[in-house]
């Protein structure tokens, strides 16, 4: 029996062969997940190993408040001659570092006038000691270190790409408006010429102290121990010198610190990748389990000859088992090969975004092997189940019938079971969108729900497959004539085969609908309740709009003439163990920006979200820590009604104080917006801005738009990746038409041979393509509104309202209609190729 | 309405030679066959398995290129025909009634019998319709579907469906092939009776010795090659 299921299998190998694409594209998206997360958190190991390796130890601030955006806590200098003093040292010196977020970088500007980088790539600067050349993680390649205000060294990738070499002018921006410096030399870091697309400024370590605001500090101090004397050892006896506000670690474990910060940062793509890899899979397994339906009924004749030759219903379902697997073997296997080459594709595309990946070799890590060949053998042993189960309710006696059919399946014979589960996939929608359960398990719920929810309504979509032809076959039928009369018609021939290949379709298109309808609900909330808080008539902020600006860059604009600027700081700070973003507002911002309140010094305003969770009112005492390690103790003056403004990305920080307190208390202050009132167009603020090259004035309007669309970017993303799933069950709709067309080879013959032409047999099979997408789209684009509008409830809280949006419905429909057509293309050739002849005398 | 006394063939076949395969093992399935088929006649091509009878009236309807020869009909040279003449000529000149009826399953009797002037493009005459479905006599099974008909039903509402457009020349493939003997005489009878009342030229391929007692001329193909040729009065 084996032998017999493997030989039919190779006999078929071509249509097996497209059978197994539908699992190989899932298999290749998590396979390449893997292989590229690994390889970043390789790369960014090695470097960190090769800049550490002449350390002993590293003394370090103790962080204070993560993602802070004025960079990470630093130590006293003063420090520096402790440990030098300290038992078992060597040699000692201090490094001053731009963590390249918020005020905490140093943009380099080219001869235009703009940031040279990527707008989304780190301006990394450092202060290094260039005496001490063992900490030096550097090594030069052409001219020399920098010495004094005024000189820098560049990375080698940058000075490449911008044609600049030692002597060259080159402009340069921290908190302060822009300089012109000499760069005296071109360096490595370590052995590699970039660091992820960063670019890299390298100074004296006064000139980096002075151009970050970093005076008489250092944010780390590199020890070396004195010969024969063990890291760990020397690193107990810096920790009895430095006390509590300093972390000490040995050379090792600074690079296992490095490595776990990359590996949280790769975990995070790698998961939100995979996501998209698995729902890749489901749809693929949708895919499997029709196209081993269809061979099955097709088979039925065969399959009922071994029964009558003595093979047991076990040996049937088992021949059909082992088809499925050898299907999914196949897969994984050409997925794996493919993940890895995706895996590259990937990077060139992150390359293209401007994050320069460090150069290594793929990192094809065991366990990515073994996760790739097991998710798709499977994924593909689960789909074929049901079909190795129906194939067993052959009996024998079909051997010898003409045109013997397979019994209805499970859920046509039991609508219970289809509708049972749609009941389970709504109750747990339900509770999961209206419980109040926490954010975490309400996704949870929701995402069960969803799955199950797909399967009912594949299920149950064979009884409305056929009203649903009719009504979207009318127009096929007026345009074609009897090509689409002959289309619609079989397309609701079998609607458990349309409804399950229009089901792989619709799951793809009720996920876009889904995205395209948070994002719809996230712009339109958003709009309004911006244009009502805030009445500035020009709007500073970062062009990337994410980054805060350097307070420089707020007072440059508020010398101009009749113009009133109200900046807006911002930092995030530590209260009751975690991180609350902190702003500081400027005396009289009330005018721009609807507020119940203003603070004034000592005083906060608390938004009301976190009011009830820490349970805080007016007059209670608020203690935050900066990310300077400052103790700031606030006295709470109001609560501010949380606005409409939705959460996900707010307009203000949830804790609000004023200027002068956040200018004392917090380091590097940086704003994320100034507001301007007064006579001048933004185009004359931006003209004051000329020396802060990523800071732009918007007009309100403007402003608002550009907020408003941040999202596109993250939905295009979304969508970019859900096309995949899209692809996987274009394969299954090319899938079924082409074993359609197998299965009605006589009729074809029969059509042509009563007078209808090749043209026509194509338009009929494209139009029966186009009207199973069309049923793809009416069942997946209602379906992605109802998990929307569940979603924007469970999700109520965040700010996301529900709205419908309507162009990206249209466009949706078009794909659909798109993906029938470009599905028929083969399939529509192959019938209309047929021999009229031969296909008569086919049996 | 057509004269009984043939005045020019409708078919003509000149020197038809048809070869499968190459070399020792090649079958010559038509040795130079000349043929010419009378209007309003109903001819009937019989003989042994493998005698050529299938293949030459597959060449005779263009379904398939002969080697050699050539093929006309209603003055139409069929053999140099492209596929869009080819589709052209069934559309107007040929009508197909096959031993396994062909019917689509999701069309009703009606819609079938429609269904080749529906692909042309064309409508048929209500009064021709009528006449027709009289006489195949569907009367009122014309709304069922196929699976709904039995297999003698079936089978006239394939040869409605092939007279529908009125072609110049009806080529059966084993009418009666997949029938019992008492549909089968039933069918024959409806096949001989359209030659008598419509003047329909007929081809009919079949080893069935009861088919070939109602033809007006009965060809026997013997490997390849006419090897008699009987016309009845």
């Amino acid at each position: 029996m084996r032998r017999v299921a493997l030989q039919g299998l190779w006999l078929r190998r071509g249509r097996a062969l497209l059978t197994t694409l539908a699992v190989v594209l899932g298999v290749a998206m998590v396979c390449g997940t893997y292989v590229l997360t690994d390889t970043i958190s390789k790369a960014f190991d090695t470097i960190f190993t090769t800049g550490n390796a002449k350390t002993s130890a590293v003394v370090s601030a103790r962080d204070v408040v993560d993602q802070s955006t004025s960079g990470k806590a630093t130590i006293p200098a003063s420090l520096l001659t402790k440990v030098r003093s300290a038992p078992d040292v060597a040699e000692a010196s201090g490094l001053v570092q731009a963590s390249g977020q918020g005020t905490d970088q140093i943009r380099l500007i080219g001869p235009d006038g703009k940031t040279i980088g990527n707008q989304n790539a780190p301006k990394l600067a450092f202060g290094v000691d260039f005496g001490a050349t063992r900490f030096n993680p550097f090594t030069l390649s052409a001219g020399d270190w920098p010495k004094g205000d005024g000189e820098l060294a560049i990375d080698r990738s940058t000075a490449d790409k911008q044609h600049l070499k030692p002597g060259d002018k080159l402009g340069i921006s921290a908190q302060g408006a822009k300089r012109t410096f000499t760069i005296t030399g071109v360096a490595r870091y370590g052995k590699v010429n970039s660091l992820g697309g960063a670019t890299i400024g390298l100074f004296d370590v006064p000139t980096a102290q002075k151009l970050l605001g970093k005076q008489g500090r250092f944010d780390t101090i590199s020890v070396a121990a004195a010969s024969g004397v063990p890291d760990k050892q020397l690193a107990a006896g810096l920790r009895s010198v430095v006390g509590k506000d300093a972390t000490v670690r040995t050379g090792a474990e600074q690079a296992a610190q490095h490595s776990k910060d990359i590996e949280e940062a790769t975990s995070f793509i790698r998961y939100f990748l995979l996501a998209f890899g698995f729902i890749a899979l489901g749809v693929g397994a949708f895919v499997i389990y029709n196209t081993l339906t269809i061979t099955v009924a097709q088979r039925v004749r065969e399959l009922a000859t071994l029964r009558a030759l003595g093979a047991s219903a076990k040996q049937v379902r088992r021949s059909v088992l082992l088809e499925g697997l050898a299907l999914g073997a196949l897969a994984s296997v050409l997925g794996l090969v493919l993940g890895y080459f995706l895996a590259k594709g990937l990077s060139a595309a992150f390359v293209a975004l401007g994050i320069d990946l460090p150069k290594t070799d793929q990192v094809l890590k065991p366990r990515t092997i073994v996760v790739s060949l097991a998710l798709g053998v499977v994924v593909t042993a689960l789909a074929s189940i049901a079909p190795a189960r129906r194939a067993t309710s052959i009996s024998p006696v079909a051997a010898m019938q003409e045109g013997a059919k397979l019994p209805p399946k499970l859920g046509a014979r039991r609508p219970a079971v289809g509708l049972g589960m749609l009941v389970l996939a709504l109750v747990l929608l339900g509770v999961g969108a209206f419980a109040g359960l926490s954010t975490a398990v309400a996704l949870g719920f929701l995402g069960g729900g969803c799955l199950i929810l797909f399967a009912a309504v594949a299920m149950l979509a064979n009884r409305v497959v056929t009203p649903l032809a009719r009504v979207l076959g009318a127009p096929a039928k007026r345009a074609g004539g009897a090509a689409g009369r002959l289309a619609r018609e079989n397309a609701t021939r079998n609607p458990a085969r349309t409804a399950s290949t229009a089901g792989a379709l619709m799951i793809g298109l009720a996920l876009v609908t889904l995205v395209a309808t948070l994002g719809q609900g996230l712009r339109s909330s958003d709009r309004k309740s911006l244009e009502d808080l805030v009445s500035a008539d020009t709007v500073v902020t970062a062009k990337n709009g994410f980054d805060t600006i350097p307070s420089a860059a707020g007072r440059a604009v508020a010398k101009l003439p009749g113009e009133h600027a109200y900046p807006v700081r911002h930092d995030r700070a530590k209260a009751f163990g975690d991180t609350v973003s902190v702003d500081g507002l400027a005396p009289g911002i009330e005018s721009v920006l609807r507020l119940s309140s203003v603070p004034r010094p000592g005083q906060a305003l608390v938004e009301s979200d976190y009011a009830d969770k820490h349970h805080l009112h007016t007059g209670s005492e608020l203690a935050v820590v900066t990310p300077s390690g400052k103790r700031l103790r606030l006295r709470v003056a109001g609560v501010q009604k949380r606005t409409s403004v939705q959460k996900i990305d707010p307009l203000l920080a949830k804790v609000l104080v004023s200027q002068a307190t956040f200018d004392g208390a917090f380091p590097r202050p940086g704003d994320a917006y100034v507001f301007l009132s007064g006579p001048a167009s933004a185009k004359t603020v931006q003209k004051a801005l000329a020396p802060f090259p990523d800071v732009e004035a918007r007009s309100r309007a403007a402003w608002v738009t550009k907020r408003v669309n941040a999202i596109n970017t993250l939905l295009n993303l979304l969508y970019v990746l859900l096309a995949l799933s899209v692809i996987v069950s274009l394969f299954g709709m090319v899938n079924t038409l082409v074993l359609t067309v197998f299965e009605r080879t006589r009729e074809i013959g029969m059509l042509r041979a009563v007078g209808m032409s090749r043209r026509q047999v194509r338009r009929m099979v494209r139009q029966e393509s186009i009207i199973t997408a069309l049923i793809g789209a009416a069942l997946g684009l209602p379906l992605g509104l109802l998990l929307a509008r569940l979603l924007s409830s469970a999700l109520a809280d965040q700010g996301v309202a529900f709205a419908v949006p309507g162009g990206a419905l249209v466009i949706f429909t078009i794909v659909a209609i798109l993906a029938g057509v470009l599905a028929a293309i083969a399939p529509a050739r192959r019938a209309a190729r047929l021999d009229v002849l031969k296909a008569l005398q086919y049996e | 309405m057509t004269s009984p006394v043939a005045t020019s063939a409708v078919v003509t076949a000149r020197g038809l030679t048809r070869v499968y395969g190459e070399g020792a093992t090649a079958v010559h399935a038509l040795r130079g066959v000349d043929l010419d088929v009378q209007p309003a006649r109903l001819t009937a091509v019989m003989g042994p398995s493998g005698s050529g009878k299938s293949t030459l009236m597959h060449v005779l309807a263009g379904l398939d290129k002969p080697d050699g020869g050539t093929v006309s009909i209603a003055g139409v040279e069929v053999t140099g025909l492209d596929d869009k003449g080819l589709t052209e000529l069934r559309r107007e000149h040929i009508g197909f009634v096959f031993q396994f009826f062909n019917l689509l399953p999701m069309l009703t009797a009606r819609e079938n019998i429609l269904l080749p002037a529906e692909i042309a493009g064309e409508t048929v005459d209500p009064a021709w319709l009528d006449e027709l479905v009289e006489k195949v006599g569907l009367g009122d099974r014309l709304g069922h579907r196929p699976s709904e008909l039995s297999g003698g039903q079936q089978q006239r509402v394939a040869v409605a469906r092939s007279l529908a457009s009125r072609p110049t020349v009806l080529f059966a493939d084993e009418p009666t092939g997949n029938l019992d003997s008492t549909t089968s005489a039933e069918i024959l009878e409806l096949l001989r009776s359209t030659v008598d009342g419509f003047g329909q030229t007929t081809v009919m391929v079949t080893h069935d010795p009861e088919a070939a007692a109602i033809a007006d001329r009965v060809l026997n193909l013997d490997d390849g090659a006419i090897a008699s040729d009987e016309v009845r009065s």
